[in-house]
């Protein structure tokens, strides 16, 4: 039986609709795969705050290379791992505009570390929205920064190993250790009340930038059932148990001034 | 006397299966008897009893945002300001 919007009730009203920010096609992300959700908390962040008509997003590559295609806000592709290089030209010119990257940890922790260690460093005006999923999407599950020790990937086969590969970087302890950021926190997808509270660290970061406080990032713990060869629901799980003991959630740097906005 | 209900796009559904774990009423199924044009089982409200309370985890939890949810206003609410009754579908 299938729950058409003409046969609900006419007493009832709408709760929960679609936000406005996210555009009405289709995503081509796996089933089950947060990136979803972290699109949908970053559209309703813009709804909330009235963002849309001034916000431009710069899409990163990976699996979200097609974000600018979800939103219904001006956007622009960045070469791989140099969004937060573009979001600072876009940012400089255009001062009144909100300018967010969308980047994951392919992106922004392998190939874009120098871009987004010196956008932070100069203090650039932007967010980053940081999707952590421990392993590189697109290209086929292949081992990346964050993915953690012993963890098996398509070019890791046996487990991440120390030796070989070092270890994994938390990104968001590092950054936070530079002066010119604002806001930085990990938030986590795993569950509803997680998601909740990274909805509102967005709203934070987000206003962080309209009150020109300097660099915000909200990191993202994700899932990747595709690449990590298991069903959608145990994805979630697994986040619970592996990625939050080394990646903590908590506020790794909040400006004095954040709090009281 | 149902207090809240959902519609799921079936077209935009993948079937990923998160929905009916975090339903706290269990009345979303997966239809492993339907495919919609995209070849996913879609997830759909199976709610003889009205149970659904129109809660909205499951519209958080969806990650290709396809659950729209409803819920019957609340009485006093209602009363004290008339414009709600209104706002409605």
């Amino acid at each position: 039986m299938v729950t058409l919007i003409e046969d609900v009730p006419a007493t009832m009203q709408v709760v929960y609709q679609r936000p406005e920010s996210l555009s009405c096609v289709s995503t081509h992300y796996c089933p089950g795969c947060t990136h979803g959700i972290a699109h949908r908390l970053l559209a309703e962040a813009l709804d909330e705050l009235g963002l849309r008509d001034r916000t431009i997003l710069v899409a990163p590559v990976g699996c979200s290379v097609f974000a600018y295609n979800y939103f219904e806000v001006d956007g622009c592709e960045a070469a791989h791992g140099r969004a937060p290089a573009m979001a600072t030209g876009l940012k400089r010119v255009q001062p009144d505009r909100i300018v967010v990257t969308y980047q994951g940890d392919g992106d922004l922790v392998s190939i874009g570390a120098a871009e987004i260690l010196h956008a932070a460093a100069r203090g650039e005006n932007i967010t980053t929205i940081f999707v952590n999923n421990a392993v590189y999407g697109m290209t086929g599950g292949q081992m990346a920064p964050t993915t953690l020790l012993g963890q098996k990937t398509t070019s890791s086969p046996f487990g991440r190993n120390v030796s070989s590969s070092g270890y994994p970087i938390r990104m968001s302890e590092l950054l936070s250790q530079l002066d010119g950021t604002a806001y930085i926190v990990r938030r986590s997808l795993h569950d509803v009340a997680h998601i909740r509270k990274a909805k509102k660290a967005i709203v934070t970061a987000l206003k962080a930038q309209m009150h020109g406080l300097g660099f915000s990032m909200v990191e993202l713990l994700s899932s990747c059932p595709t690449n990590w060869g298991i069903p959608a629901d145990q994805a979630l799980n697994w986040i619970a148990e592996n990625m939050l003991p080394y990646y903590p959630v908590g506020d790794y740097k909040v400006h004095p001034e954040v709090t009281t906005l | 006397m149902t207090s809240g209900t959902i519609s799921i796009d079936q077209e935009r559904c993948k079937g990923c299966g998160l929905c009916p774990i975090v339903c706290p009423q269990h009345v979303i199924k997966i239809a492993e008897d339907q495919l919609n044009t995209k070849g996913y089982h879609p997830a759909q409200l199976i709610d003889p009893e009205h149970a659904c309370t129109g809660c909205a985890i499951c519209s958080l939890i969806c990650p290709d945002v396809c659950i729209t949810v409803f819920r019957e206003p609340h009485r006093a609410r209602m009363a004290a300001v008339p414009e709600l009754s209104k706002e409605v579908i």
